[in-house]
């Protein structure tokens, strides 16, 4: 039943490019250009393009596809920040949304540890989304090329541990019952894993929401360190619950931009195609890739990024 | 401190519940947003803002895009749902929403197990998410 689901929704994404590429309507309007001299199709089917190499290079450099998404196209589209802040909103909670049931029936990521975690994120995030949105563009346009080049950093610098030492859980998480138990696929060994430093780590997340809701960018940079390095969660348990966290943080934060009105279906659904679609290919491609190139290459893209969004925030 | 139950390999019922309800919205969201694009890109409904002149809005701030377009932010799309552009947002808001749902369906089991501090965790997200999804936390403009 999934599985055919799977191939409707492929089937139905190839539609859409021949759609977006070949359809009467686009043919009837296809004389009419746009201000900056492009027909008003050229851009959302680079937004096709684009997504498309970003959802292979997001899974083969081990990134989201919103933290690509945001500084990538506000940096090189004609698309207002808004705009692009709403789409990589959703794109992200789109990823989230197709990863989370998978990993949640297979115990890889845990309800228990993401419900307090995701409270406080999810709040957070509706926040960050407000001040983000009556902030001006340039003042959000500067900090998030400052976070992107502290992402960069964070990429070149996080150590991780696939089973960090956690030599007693903290009280709170002993009364939330955060723990649990998974198998090691490549080994069979039976791994028993709890958490510490449990209040330090939702002061944390609240800095996280708020990030994840001014730019729009997803947070899984962000959660997986301090799952897995501050809270001592597995690294396994910590992508998971990461991935799925990023499903309750982006719906509220999506809330807000889609209530604001900076959601246009025709950038939306494009970035949502294109990443999925890239999303396939580079699961495939993952076998025959060099992930250490990749990912050297990604951390490039996102200081390029980084750099082209400090710059138009200052007016450079 | 408490030695600690041993916990199971399986997921837990509410585990596996709000997986299922997940994976049931996301397709249904993603199928009738497709679908809906469909509609809207070949023509087959008419689009508020004709296809032509879209490049026109995306470009400025959301305040003057909603100004200029003659937009009114909020639910306002589900009164304007016979044009193209707007039945997109079925699609979106049935995946912006599902997490409420899922979160309201596993608080009887939380309280079924006697699980409390989550039932009330659960609980606070519900009311957090749908403040959210209301409209009523709205923003100032830039």
């Amino acid at each position: 039943m999934v599985k055919n689901t799977k191939l409707w929704l492929i089937l139905l994404a190839c539609v859409f490019i021949t759609t977006l590429t070949v359809s009467p309507a686009l043919a009837d309007a296809s004389a009419e250009t746009a201000a900056d001299g492009h027909v008003w199709w050229f851009w959302p089917l680079m937004l096709l393009i684009i997504t498309f190499i970003m959802g292979i290079l997001a899974v083969l450099g081990g990134v989201g596809g919103g933290v690509l998404f945001v500084p990538i196209i506000s940096g090189f589209f004609p698309f207002h920040l808004d705009f692009v802040r709403g789409t990589g909103l959703l794109v992200a909670l789109c990823g989230a949304l197709a990863a989370g049931p998978g990993l949640l029936k297979m115990n890889l990521a845990s309800l228990r540890l993401a419900i307090p975690v995701a409270l406080i994120a999810s709040t957070c995030a509706i926040a960050g989304a407000m001040i983000g949105l009556a902030l001006p563009t340039n003042i959000v346009q500067i900090a998030l090329g400052g976070t992107i080049l502290g992402i960069c950093a964070l990429m070149l610098t996080a150590k991780k541990s696939a089973v960090p030492d956690v030599p007693q859980a903290d009280k709170l998480s002993s009364m939330l019952k955060i723990y649990g138990v998974y198998q090691e696929a490549s080994t069979g060994e039976i791994i028993d894993w709890k958490v510490h430093r449990t209040p330090l780590g939702l002061c944390l997340f609240v800095l996280i929401g708020l990030m994840a809701g001014m730019f729009g960018l997803g947070a899984g940079w962000a959660n997986v360190p301090a799952l897995n390095l501050l809270m001592g969660a597995p690294l396994k348990i910590s992508v998971a619950t990461s991935k799925f966290l990023l499903s309750i943080t982006d719906t509220s934060a999506a809330w807000i931009y889609m209530n604001k009105g900076c959601v246009i279906p025709m950038m939306v659904v494009p970035s949502l195609v294109g990443i999925m679609l890239g999303s396939f290919v580079g699961v495939r491609l993952l076998k025959i890739a060099k992930p250490g190139f990749i990912r050297w290459m990604v951390i490039g893209i996102l200081a390029f990024a980084g750099i082209k969004a400090l710059s138009k925030g200052l007016g450079w | 401190m408490e030695e600690k139950p041993r916990a199971s390999l399986q997921a837990t019922p509410e585990q596996l519940l709000y997986a299922k309800i997940l994976e049931a919205g996301m397709y249904t969201g993603l199928l009738i947003l497709l679908i809906t694009f469909g509609l809207y890109a070949f023509g087959i409904m008419d689009p508020y803002i004709p296809l032509d002149k879209i490049s026109e809005y995306w470009s400025m701030n959301v305040n003057d895009y909603l100004h200029h377009a003659n937009i009114k932010a909020g639910w306002a799309w589900t009164g304007m749902l016979k044009y193209g552009d707007f039945v997109n947002f079925i699609g979106i808001a049935i995946l912006a929403g599902i997490t409420i749902l899922c979160y309201a369906a596993i608080i009887p089991t939380l309280l079924k197990n006697n699980d409390k501090v989550y039932a009330v965790l659960a609980t606070l997200e519900v009311i957090i998410l749908s403040a959210a999804a209301s409209g009523l936390l709205s923003v100032g403009g830039h």
